[in-house]
This record gives C-alpha cells, sequence and structure tokens, in this order.
C-alpha cells in the first residue's frame, strides 16, 4: 500500500517535474481522439447538427460566428468524412445549403463525448 | 447569451487533459443549448394562435356581458396555451427530444411568472368590475414574459415581446372600447406576423 503510494506520488513528481503528464492510458485515449470532430469549429457544427433536423449554411454562420470560408472548409471535411450530409436547392433564385448530421456522425459525436467522459474519469482515479 | 469559445485550447500542453475534456464538453453543451434555442420556438404555432386569436377577437366585439367577453378570450388564451404546448412538443421531439430541456426549462422559468400576474390581475380586475383595463395589463404582462423568456432566443423573440408591451401601454391609455382592437392585434396580428418570420427564417 505504502509502496504504490509512494509510486504514485513519485510518478506525480515526475510529471510536474518534466511538465508533460500522460500515464499511458491517457496518452493512448489521447491518441485515438477522432480528429475530425476534435477541432473546434467542428465540433460546434456537429454539436449544432445533433439539436436540429438541419440547419442551412447561414444559420449555422449565424450561430457559430464563424467565416464564409471557414465554415465551408470545416463543413466539406465532415462531409467527405461522411458525418454530415448536404443538400443544395434554390429558394427563389438564392442558392440553399442545408447540411444535417448523418447517423455516422452522431455516432461520433457520441463517441468523443464518451471519450472526453473516460479521460475526466481516468484522471480522477489516477 | 455568450458565444461558447470557438479558439481552440493548445494542443500539446499537458498540465490539463482532463481540464480540456471538461472544456470540451461545456463547449458542447453550450453549443447545443444555443442551436436549440436558435429554433425551439415554433414559427407557424405563432401564427396559428395569431389567427384564433383575430377570430376570438371578433366573437368577443359581440358579446353584451362583461363575463361572456371575460370567457371567450378565457378559451383563447387556453386554446393558445394548447397550441403551443404541442408545436413546441413537436419541434424538440423533431430535433432529438431531451436536448431541448435547457432552453427550453430557462424559457417557461421566466414566462410562466408574469403570466401568473396577469391571472391573478385579472381576477382582482373582475372583482372590482374594471375588466375594461384587461386588454392593456395582458399584453403587458405577455410581453414581459416573451421579452424576458426571450432573453435566451433569437433577437426576434424579445423583440416581439417588446411589441407587445408598447402595445399594450397605449392601450391602458386609450378609450376602453379599443380594447378588441387592442388584443386583435397584439395576440392576433403580432403573432402572425412574428410567428411567420420566425418560421420562415430560422425554420419552422
Amino acid at each position: 500500500m505504502a509502496a504504490k503510494g509512494g509510486a504514485i506520488r513519485a510518478g506525480r513528481e515526475e510529471r510536474s517535474r518534466r511538465g508533460a503528464p500522460t500515464p499511458r492510458g491517457r496518452e493512448a485515449a489521447a491518441a485515438n481522439l477522432d480528429r475530425i470532430v476534435h477541432e473546434r469549429t467542428r465540433l460546434a457544427i456537429v454539436s449544432a447538427l445533433a439539436v436540429n433536423p438541419s440547419l442551412t449554411f447561414n444559420e449555422l454562420k449565424g450561430l457559430l460566428k464563424v467565416t464564409d470560408g471557414n465554415l465551408s472548409v470545416h463543413a466539406r471535411k465532415l462531409e467527405e468524412a461522411g458525418y454530415v450530409g448536404c443538400t443544395k436547392s434554390f429558394v427563389g433564385r438564392v442558392p440553399q445549403t442545408e447540411y444535417r448530421l448523418s447517423q455516422a456522425g452522431r455516432r461520433a459525436l457520441e463517441k468523443y463525448l464518451d471519450h472526453m467522459e473516460a479521460l475526466i474519469r481516468a484522471t480522477r482515479e489516477g | 447569451m455568450t458565444t461558447p469559445e470557438l479558439r481552440q485550447p493548445r494542443t500539446g500542453d499537458p498540465v490539463a487533459l482532463d481540464d480540456r475534456a471538461r472544456d470540451n464538453l461545456r463547449f458542447i453543451r453550450e453549443t447545443m443549448e444555443r442551436a436549440g434555442s436558435f429554433t425551439a420556438v415554433p414559427g407557424w404555432g405563432g401564427v396559428a394562435i395569431g389567427i384564433t386569436a383575430l377570430g376570438a377577437a371578433v366573437i368577443a366585439s359581440r358579446q353584451t356581458s362583461e363575463l361572456a367577453w371575460l370567457m371567450t378570450w378565457l378559451g383563447e388564451a387556453v386554446v393558445a396555451v394548447c397550441i403551443a404546448a404541442w408545436t413546441t412538443l413537436t419541434k424538440a421531439r423533431e430535433a432529438g427530444g431531451s436536448l431541448f430541456s435547457g432552453p427550453g426549462r430557462r424559457f417557461v422559468y421566466s414566462f410562466a411568472p408574469p403570466l401568473f400576474v396577469g391571472a391573478v390581475v385579472t381576477v382582482v380586475l373582475a372583482r372590482i368590475g374594471y375588466t375594461e383595463a384587461a386588454p392593456g395589463v395582458w399584453l403587458l404582462l405577455y410581453g414581459t414574459g416573451v421579452v424576458t423568456g426571450g432573453a435566451f432566443s433569437i433577437r426576434i423573440v424579445p423583440l416581439m415581446g417588446l411589441c407587445f408591451m408598447v402595445l399594450g401601454t397605449v392601450a391602458l391609455f386609450c378609450p376602453w372600447s379599443w380594447g378588441n382592437a387592442f388584443l386583435a392585434g397584439g395576440f392576433g396580428a403580432l403573432h402572425v406576423a412574428f410567428g411567420g418570420l420566425i418560421a420562415r427564417k430560422y425554420g419552422g
């Protein structure tokens, strides 16, 4: 018991000395992160779409306060990953792009949430 | 409401993996709440309520007794609440249910108190025989509820509340006989106009 406590203490000191943390489990967890949804703008897009059947490009833009270019780049990345579906139509003469979350996207968000919770749990126990 | 911080926390910062995880979870929750309240107000519901209110105004204006007039508008209030509840629930279900609990609950919490005040004041007005003042009071308090409830929503919602408040205030200082017209203008026309705008611009 004492030895275990000592090891943990030593581990903590080691961590604070090197400034680098991560017991192996957490390192692996961090490495396995879904980089597609991890990025902030993409995470915001996926989160916003998770609570709406669909959102147009302009709605997303207004909601997330991002620029046109930024939004279209990140939305395309999500599209390429199959997380987000996109339909283009015309309202009158104005083209309208509408996004919705795919099943894969919903699963990816759920996995990401689980992942974050696991990280917090691991730290609490560690 | 504050915009969730879009800036990515620096990666490679070793200190607090769990802090970052917590921050990410908070970010997701805030974005979902914002995105939820974005369309939580059912626009088409507002249009429907507006139309029934216009009908109620016509019926109410034909009543000769004060009690029948009051009952007509109370009936309309019940119909309006049913429409609002049904459209809000339908919309919440379409968008994934329980995630709406945040903005939805906050809206009800800030919307309900002024409505309660309105109900109490109406009873008092009826008892002392001053129901002529009811239209102004109703519009004023309903507007107050929409302003405070809509403070968390898209900007057009508190704006609608403000219009109701202005109309109610004006109604209190105008001839009582205009009461039905003010109610038709507020609960009828304002609902139809703003409901239509919300439905068209913000999806339903």
